[in-house]
């Protein structure tokens, strides 16, 4: 490939000679580089990252890496995002030197394990010096997997949004809506991957091809970078009769797009649309009016290709990028807010803790509490019934006769309290 | 000299008395009274027992009162059960026919009556009575006796009376412990209408009341058939207790208010009059005044009619009962507590009156032995057919080998 480095200026560049590298780290992102491994993708170099030997062995990218510590003994990083990025500090080097002479850098990670969180930071910012445009594309863990993970997951996503171009991230709870009762787990970690490849597809399909409609690669750029935001994407594919009215209701149905209301809530929207030779005019009007009518406020980047092997089929490729406000710049790696904008911190909050009962917060996880009960361990702590107040109960020092026995609760009353004292009747 | 076996023991263990009725059966079917023997309870609270030594010692004082007066030698009892956990709800059970000629026989009688017993109750909850209603043919309402129709689904309403199975045990157990067989536990409210009502008040619809001291049971009768049953643990003791309060008085003293001054109603020519409590010297302790009294006990006896007027709403009875309401147990003593009762219920209300049974005079008319005879009347109609009980409520098996 030749190096071409990006010319802005040169309008009709030709899209081939872009160099992109997909690079998958992790157990998740190694596996799925394989899917990706395809014919379908050829002309872009596969990379494998991973500490875990027997996954890289396993792969058919054709540059392995393995990161490997006398620590580690060939094992992995065992689930800790620490060990992971430790481990990626100290080859930084080997990694810059893997990601040099690309113009694209596709990071493919599954987020939440040791590998995927810990190195995939380290490798966008070793992508970024090299000077090659970074996208990442991570998948969020399931929350039945656990606390840990989801904190690791998502403190590598602000380290991966501060660094890389652009990240899109597809939540795996996003694929309950795809499966029903039935389905195996296998099945579904092999759904929530190929989502995600059908994104990396999306984005390579505006790379790659020529357009009628060109979609700049700096359009592509500009609008994932600027948004410093979880994006989200779909791709839809019809054909036959009808197939733009097919996609619109598709894409409207994406569980990516939450139904349509990614589109409504976001800021920016990439369309590509893809079709074979009997593409038509009316139908990109079709599809673009529809898509157009549900993000009224969005910036509308449009884009279209032809390509000669799709005959009949018209896909669709829907980027929305939203502008976060909560998110903050430049998370620390000790501190940080989460997406819901509440500041948690990893280490223990201590002048917080009184707060806590007003809210019940998500992020609040099980880690965090052992910690700020160890701290405050011997302080008695009732942090709900601070706000509540105890219910009154009139004065009745004994209930004579009915004492000792069961109270008689007749819709929330204690009858054995004398009726005219409940009624409040005066007695003169 | 009677014999022992024709007789029927009625026993029931209140919050106020413990009272046991000795009741013959006559040749022709009708219950005799021949013994009455009864005693203060101690040891009860909201019907239920609370110290057992004591309220076993008060059974047999009562049980011995009545082998006097009966002299006859009692073996076995029915028992009288009540509490707050006891509950009756409706159930409805299918049966579809399956013989080709599509007759209801025997068979399918006791089969649709098997699966409308099939209930989910609580784990700690037992079955006290499982009463038929009604049986429906193909939807048709109003059978009485299938057995013989043509029809290709039989179905039956029951009303299941349940209760806390521990708490029911610890008074059969307290009668085992005195040698006493337990024939029968039967719910009080039952008793007291059984005692009470005619067929005919049955059939247009009636409600029975039993203010005892410590619960009160209702049970609605409509159609012939049991509709509803009810229990609240508030009684006349709850009565006692507020005057205790609201008047600053011990509680025997209280009691002995309620029993002399008491009333439902407030006289309006009581106003501003007071009773002095003296003591053996005749110096005056306290003054009371009567109008306070009286407001208290109203207060106390009318959330009661209130509690029981809306469960009836609920439950859609309010219009149903045409003879109206009938009130037994020691509370309906209370002067004027059917006018009290008339305007919250919204039915005429009388005190009830034993019928079909002879024998005491002095029990029969006295409102609260109304339970008591009622078991033994119960008794009576049990012992009256002892095979093919098709029509009488039936008593679960598990029932069976515990009270043996």
């Amino acid at each position: 490939m030749k190096p071409n480095l990006e010319n802005p200026a040169v309008e009709t560049e030709s899209s081939h000679a872009r160099t992109i590298k997909i690079i998958g780290v992790g157990g998740a992102g190694v596996s799925l580089l394989d899917t990706l491994n395809s014919e379908e993708f050829a002309g872009a170099s596969f990379i494998a990252v991973n500490t875990d030997g027997q996954s890289l062995a396993a792969s058919a990218a054709t540059v392995k890496i393995h990161l490997e510590t006398k620590l580690l003994r060939g094992l992995g990083t065992g689930g800790d995002a620490e060990r992971g990025q430790t481990i990626a500090e100290e080859q930084f080097s080997t990694l810059k030197t893997a990601c040099a002479g690309a113009d694209v850098i596709l990071i493919i990670a599954g987020l939440g394990g040791g590998a995927g969180s810990g190195i995939s930071p380290v490798l966008a910012l070793a992508a970024k010096e090299s000077g090659a445009l970074v996208l990442a594309f991570v998948t969020l863990p399931f929350p039945c997997e656990g606390n840990r993970r989801q904190q690791q997951a998502q403190q590598s996503l602000e380290q991966l949004k501060a660094v890389a171009d652009g990240v899109i991230c597809l939540p795996n709870q996003k694929a309950f809506k795809l499966i029903d009762e039935n389905t195996s787990v296998l099945d579904t970690f092999r759904i929530t991957g190929g989502l995600l490849v059908e994104g990396v597809r999306g984005v390579w399909q505006l790379l790659t091809r020529p357009g009628l409609i060109q979609i700049h690669f700096d359009d592509l750029c500009a609008l994932v970078r600027n948004r410093h935001s979880e994006s989200s994407f779909a791709y839809v594919e019809a054909s036959g009769a009808g197939r733009s009215r097919e996609i619109v209701e598709k894409l409207l149905a994406h569980p990516l797009l939450d139904e349509g209301r990614a589109l409504a809530e976001s800021d920016a929207v990439l369309v590509s649309l893809m079709g074979g030779k009997d593409l038509t005019m009316a139908e990109v009007n079709r599809v673009m009016e529809q898509i157009g009518r549900h993000c009224e406020h969005a910036q509308i980047i449009m884009g279209a290709a032809v390509d000669m092997r799709m005959k009949d089929r018209l896909s669709v490729t829907v980027i929305a990028a939203k502008h976060d406000a909560k998110s903050s710049a430049a998370p620390a790696p000790t501190g940080g807010s989460d997406d819901h904008g509440e500041q948690t911190t990893p280490r223990g909050a201590t002048a917080r803790s009184g707060a806590r009962c007003t809210t019940s917060s998500p992020a609040f996880n099980l880690e965090q509490r052992e910690q700020m009960l160890a701290k405050h361990a011997g302080r008695p702590r009732k942090p709900a019934s601070k706000m509540r107040q105890e219910p009154v109960s009139l004065a009745i020092v004994s209930k004579g006769r009915v004492d000792k026995s069961e109270p008689t609760v007749h819709k929330g009353e204690d009858l054995d309290i004398p009726t005219f004292v409940r009624r409040g009747v005066a007695l003169n | 000299m009677f014999d022992d076996a024709n007789i029927i023991v009625g026993l029931e263990i209140g919050t106020s008395k413990i009272c046991a009725v000795v009741g013959e059966q006559n040749a022709d079917g009708t219950l005799n009274i021949v013994g009455l023997g009864q005693s203060p309870a101690r040891g009860m609270r909201k019907g239920e027992i609370v110290d057992a030594a004591l309220a076993e010692e008060c059974v047999r004082n009562a049980i011995v009162e009545a082998e006097q007066m009966a002299d006859v030698e009692i073996r076995s009892v029915y028992l009288g059960v009540t509490g707050g956990h006891i509950r009756g709800f409706n159930n409805r059970g299918v049966h579809p026919v399956v013989s080709a000629d599509r007759e209801i026989s025997e068979d399918d009688v006791q089969d649709v009556v098997k699966n409308a017993k099939a209930i989910n109750l609580p784990a700690e909850n037992t079955v006290v009575h499982a009463v038929r209603q009604h049986f429906l043919v193909d939807g048709h309402d109003g059978i009485t006796n299938p057995v013989g129709m043509l029809g290709a689904r039989l179905e039956v309403d029951m009303h299941v009376v349940h209760g806390n199975t521990n708490r029911l045990q610890n008074s059969v157990r307290l009668v085992k412990g005195l040698q006493l067989e337990v024939e029968e536990i039967v719910f009080n409210g039952l008793a007291s209408s059984l005692a009470l009502l005619t067929s005919e008040q049955k059939e247009l619809g009636a409600l029975v009341i039993d203010i005892g001291g410590g619960t009160t049971d209702y049970v609605v009768y409509y159609d012939g058939v049991i509709k509803h049953t009810g229990v609240l643990a508030l009684g006349g003791d709850h009565v006692s207790n507020d005057l205790a309060y609201g008047l600053k008085v011990p509680l025997s003293r209280a009691e002995k208010l309620k029993l002399e001054h008491g009333s439902a109603l407030v006289d309006e020519s009581l106003k501003g009059q007071s009773i002095s409590i003296v003591n053996e010297l005749g110096l005056t302790l306290k003054t009371v005044n009567l109008e306070h009294l009286q407001r208290i006990m109203s207060l106390r006896l009318e959330e009661i009619f209130q509690i029981i007027a809306t469960d009836l709403e609920q439950a859609g009875f309010t219009d149903y009962l045409r003879a109206g309401v009938f009130l037994c147990g020691g509370c309906a003593r209370a002067p004027q507590i059917a006018k009290l009762a008339e305007p919250v219920l919204q039915l005429p209300v009388s005190l009830g009156q034993t019928n079909s049974i002879s024998g005491l005079k002095s029990a029969l008319d006295q409102p609260e032995f109304v339970t008591a005879i009622g078991l033994a009347k119960f008794g009576s109609l049990k012992t009256r057919k002892p095979k093919g009980r098709s029509w009488w409520p039936s008593l679960p098996l598990p029932w069976r080998a515990f009270t043996r």
